[in-house]
């Protein structure tokens, strides 16, 4: 029998980038606020200090800031008739754990998704014709438009004290940005970083080629900032550890740079750490959240009542409490009915390295952040005319590398043996000289049918609830998508001046097991009809009108750009809609 | 698990009015503008340092250690309880506690309790600030005021300390200088009792009244001179600097840590501008020891290795150019902390770390990490003195033996 704590007016579930967001924005409305965080407490100065923040084995390798399979893992397959087994080393994605969530070990790459996006079934119907679309995706549109969206995507690059060019200010395009983005009501907080070698040089080469290279707007700041909360950030002193570490430089972009320490200080604020909400509780009607149910590091169960429940944690753990906690209908792609689990996406990555002559190129390839990178978007979304070419969907391209950290830096040319003398020697000679642009095409994954999560038959978890199993493949058009985006990318390291090029398509069948990115989308979607949406446009759920669902796991399909900046507006969305209208007249915002 | 949440304070202001005790002076409860004066005197005077334990819950209840050369003293309670707390006082016994260091009983308090200063206050200031905590929750928690050993623990002996260095009477304004000068030379001196960690100390724990705020030493820390002194006092800061650094903790050169973390929470961070400003006024009206050391030669071995450790290891936050980032990363080039004599607290710093403190206006409590274990005690002695005499800047040279006498002191201290 769970102990039962003093009821709170607000429950937050994790505290990452959403929680911190949430937090902050209720507690400015006097409400009292309680975040239950699954892992340990972290703070930059004392967390990832500089003086030991940048190693590659613990961090990277080992996987220091993640979560740990043991506690907490999923099923995954390919395909709907075959028998998913667990994951016991995170692979294609890294989830999180811990306070600052995600937010602690990302890139900071600070994209905002294209206007087409949000309205991608009704505007590629228009323009294509509803055959165009392969017959088992299940795009969607948003239930919310770019202009909408804009503020709050503001608010959140003022809160990052984001680096960029802007490329469209009110409708007007500008020098030197990406003139493919929406309209944008003000500049960047702070200029775009300054570009090594390598990220000019593929600047210079897209250029040549007729596309318009922009910097990648970037959540490493430029120079110092002070953001709308009084905090303080330093400028990014390019160590190239950003993926996968904590940055005390206090130069990225972070719940912990950005927000905690002026949240803390709320005297309504207050947070619990080292404890996993295990269940969303309902009333006997089943439409209205009573509060959650943890369990903290002893093992001791607690109950948190609250009026309002905010599920905010990353996309993986968003939907499986919810099939946990039997809220909204599990979605069944076979009947095709139900919601949660519907939807889900990842990002369709591939790369190409460029090996140069190490007599006339030195990259020094180790100065970088983790978003820094010059980008073009002429193959992104529907930038471009996709008819010819038959698929859709598309990404940004660009040579974005994060540094050259030793471990994972070893590269070599295609033909080189695989350990020996002759390979040491050409890591040696192609160290410097090696353009190794990572997650250099960010290709977007739409939503199809059989890509799904949902329980598992078979593997439990410590508390005896059956795993969340994955189905995922990769479809012919994504395939399709990324072989034409690779082959352009390819064109434009070999116009760098490149000798040998390694290309990596991404392939079928979808592999679990090797890192793509961890932006993870869907399971729980924001949409415009109960039956094709978990949650309405505010990320309110449908069945339970006192519980909002924040986070990519509202996300319809995956565009082709990274989504914690549309992650981090759409927070600030449901916050504004809680206060302006939840909290006026509590219940349902969107009559279904 | 663990609850960070502060609603603790939620329930503090019920209990406030309602029970305070049989005697508890003459102040009149109702007294308003006594009582919000005496709160005001309370912060200025920073009770709550010592007589709140740190995280607790019950202000001014006492119990805290106050480390002293001669062995540690627990603060009293000093809230309303009348059997262990100071409710059952007289107005006049609570004054002769304040400004004349007399226990009730008439023997002598320690001066860890800092009735030196608090004399330069007058008696309704006293019965203000006792006033005020006539209306805080009175809490039963006796404390032994008795904990220092042989010879320290016979007070008679307070009386020839106080003979040598205890000046009783209330301050005395200087008809020659502007009110806002005098105004911060009594809080400096009064209430504010800069000079317990500022002025340097005999081996008694007196006062070495020659090199008045110009740098003393305490709990493993060395304080800075905050005299005007050019080079190693406050010289260079502007007022503003100043009163920046007293209200928020931080201002572009430096970040308050460490004893003065606390100082800015408890009290200075509550003080009111022109208060502030007074200090500042009075500070930097302070001649200091202006003296000239030689600055040391780039060639020096000390120099080359210390500039190599410092772009290696400090660049990254301080810059090349020693400059930092102004509130957030303390300059190095422009810090008269780096220059002190004594040079205690920035070698703690490099190799213990340090968190700068957050406040309403500067939340963010940025943090210096720990390079006591990658650096030596040479490595460490190097890169101080290349700090200490780069960016032409001009500072007696540390030995690793400085450092390793660090290193032990604050081995077992708590950060």
């Amino acid at each position: 029998m769970a102990k039962r704590l003093p009821k709170k007016d607000v429950v937050i579930i994790g505290l990452g980038w959403t929680g911190s967001v949430m937090a902050n924005e209720l507690t400015d409305e006097g409400l009292e606020v309680m975040a239950i965080e699954r892992g340990p407490w972290r703070d930059a100065p004392t967390d990832f200090p500089p003086s030991y923040m940048q190693d590659e084995l613990r961090y990277r390798v080992r996987h220091e800031l993640f979560l740990r399979p043991d506690q907490l893992t999923f099923s995954f397959r390919n395909k709907v008739d075959q028998t998913a087994l667990p994951i016991r080393s995170w692979g294609a994605f890294m989830p999180p754990n811990g306070v600052g969530g995600g937010g602690v070990h990302w890139n900071a790459e600070m994209w905002r998704f294209l206007p087409s996006d949000f309205v991608l079934k009704t505007h590629l119907t228009e323009r294509y014709g509803a055959s165009f679309l392969p017959e088992d995706m299940t795009i969607q549109d948003w239930g919310i438009t770019y202009d909408e969206l804009e503020p709050f995507y503001d608010r959140f690059e003022y809160l990052c004290g984001t680096s960029g060019t802007a490329g469209n200010l009110n409708g007007k395009i500008q020098p030197g940005g990406n003139p493919f983005e929406g309209p944008r009501a003000r500049p960047y907080p702070t200029p775009a970083q300054a570009q090594p070698f390598g990220h000019t040089l593929f600047g210079k080469a897209a250029q040549d080629l007729g596309y318009k290279p922009f910097p990648q707007p970037s959540g490493n700041l430029s120079q110092a900032y002070t953001n709308p909360l009084g905090l303080k950030m330093g400028p990014c002193t390019y160590c190239g550890f950003c993926e996968w570490f904590g940055c005390s430089n206090y130069s990225k972009a972070s719940p912990q740079t950005t927000i905690l320490p002026y949240l803390v200080r709320k005297p309504n604020f207050s947070a619990r750490d080292n404890s996993e909400v295990i269940k969303i509780n309902v009333d006997k009607s089943g439409t209205r959240a009573t509060g959650v149910t943890f369990v903290d590091s002893s093992g001791v169960e607690w109950e948190q009542p609250a009026d309002l429940v905010v599920l905010a944690a990353y996309t993986m753990f968003n939907v499986q409490l919810l099939l946990h906690s039997k809220i909204g209908k599990p979605y069944d792609p076979i009947a095709n009915t139900g919601v949660v689990g519907r939807n889900y996406t990842h990002q369709t990555i591939s790369s190409v390295n460029g090996f140069f002559d190490n007599k006339k190129y030195n990259f020094n390839p180790f100065i970088a952040s983790g978003a820094i990178g010059m980008c073009i978007d002429e193959f992104n979304g529907d930038n471009f005319d996709h008819g010819p070419h038959g698929f859709v969907g598309g990404g940004y391209m660009g040579q974005v590398q994060t540094g050259a950290r030793p471990i994972e830096s070893t590269l070599v040319p295609p033909g080189t043996p695989k350990w020996g003398a002759a390979w040491k020697t050409a890591v040696k000679e192609n160290y410097l000289s090696t353009v190794k642009p990572g997650t250099g095409v960010h290709g977007s994954f739409y939503a199809y049918r059989d890509v799904y999560l949902d329980l598992d038959p078979t593997y439990s978890d410590r508390f005896g609830r059956p795993l969340m199993r994955i189905t995922m493949d990769l479809k012919e058009n994504e395939v399709k998508q990324n072989k034409f985006l690779t082959d352009k990318f390819a064109e434009i390291i070999k116009a760098m001046g490149a000798d040998k090029l390694g290309i990596q398509y991404r392939t079928a069948p979808y592999d679990i097991s090797t890192y793509q990115t961890t932006h993870l989308n869907g399971g729980a979607i924001m949409g415009t009809a109960p039956t094709t949406s978990a949650l309405n446009r505010y990320m309110q759920s449908w069945d339970v009108s006192n519980l909002f669902v924040l986070g990519a796991s509202a996300f319809p399909q995956n565009p082709g750009y990274n989504p914690t900046l549309t992650v981090g507006a759409l927070a600030y969305w449901a916050a504004k809609a809680i206060r302006d209208k939840y909290l006026k007249s509590p219940g349902r915002l969107v009559d279904a | 698990m663990r609850d960070s949440g502060r609603s603790f304070f939620a329930g503090l202001g019920i209990a406030v009015f309602v029970a305070t005790s049989a005697s508890a002076g003459d102040s009149d409860p109702q007294e308003f503008t006594q009582i919000e004066r005496g709160r005001y005197l309370a912060v200025l005077s920073d009770c709550a340092s010592c007589h709140t334990v740190p995280g607790s819950n019950q202000p001014f209840a006492g119990g805290r250690a106050i480390e002293t050369p001669f062995g540690n003293i627990l603060a009293p309670n000093i809230t309303p309880d009348p059997e262990t707390g100071i409710g059952s006082w007289s107005d006049d016994a609570f004054d002769a506690a304040i400004r004349k260091g007399l226990r009730r009983n008439g023997s002598r308090l320690y001066p860890a309790m800092p009735y030196t200063a608090y004399t330069k206050m007058s008696r309704e200031d006293v019965l203000a600030i006792r006033a005020y905590l006539n209306t805080v929750t009175p809490v039963r928690n006796a404390v032994d005021a008795n904990t220092l050993p042989f010879p320290f623990n016979i007070r008679a002996s307070m009386r020839v300390w106080n003979m040598l260095y205890f000046n009783q009477g209330d301050y005395k304004p200087d008809a020659k200088k502007p009110a806002e000068w005098n105004r911060g030379a009594f809080l400096v001196d009064g209430p504010g009792h800069c000079g317990a960690c500022h002025t340097p100390k005999t081996f008694l724990g007196g006062d070495k009244t020659d090199d008045y705020l110009r740098g003393g030493f305490l709990q493993g820390w060395s304080a800075p001179d905050i005299t005007g002194d050019s080079r190693v006092g406050l010289g260079a800061w502007s007022a503003e600097d100043l009163v920046a650094y007293l209200k928020s903790g931080h201002n572009r050169v430096s970040a308050a840590t460490g004893p003065m973390a606390e100082v800015v929470t408890l009290s200075t961070e509550h003080m009111t501008d022109p208060d502030l400003r007074a200090i500042a006024t009075y500070l930097k009206s302070l001649s200091g020891k202006q003296d000239h050391p030689q600055t040391l030669s780039k060639e020096d071995a000390a120099m080359v290795s210390g500039g190599a450790i410092y772009r290696d290891q400090c660049s990254a936050c301080h810059g090349i150019d020693g400059k930092g980032v102004a509130e957030l990363f303390p300059s190095i080039a422009d810090s008269s902390m780096v220059k002190s004599d004594d040079p205690t607290t920035s070698i703690r710093i490099v190799l213990r770390g340090a968190r700068s403190v957050g406040t309403q206006a500067q939340p963010t409590a940025p943090g210096m990490p720990s390079y006591g274990r990658q650096l030596d005690d040479a490595q460490i002695a190097a890169v101080l003195t290349y700090m200490r005499n780069g960016w032409g800047a001009a500072a007696a040279p540390i030995g690793a033996a400085d450092v390793a006498r660090v290193r032990s002191d604050t081995a077992l201290r708590p950060d």
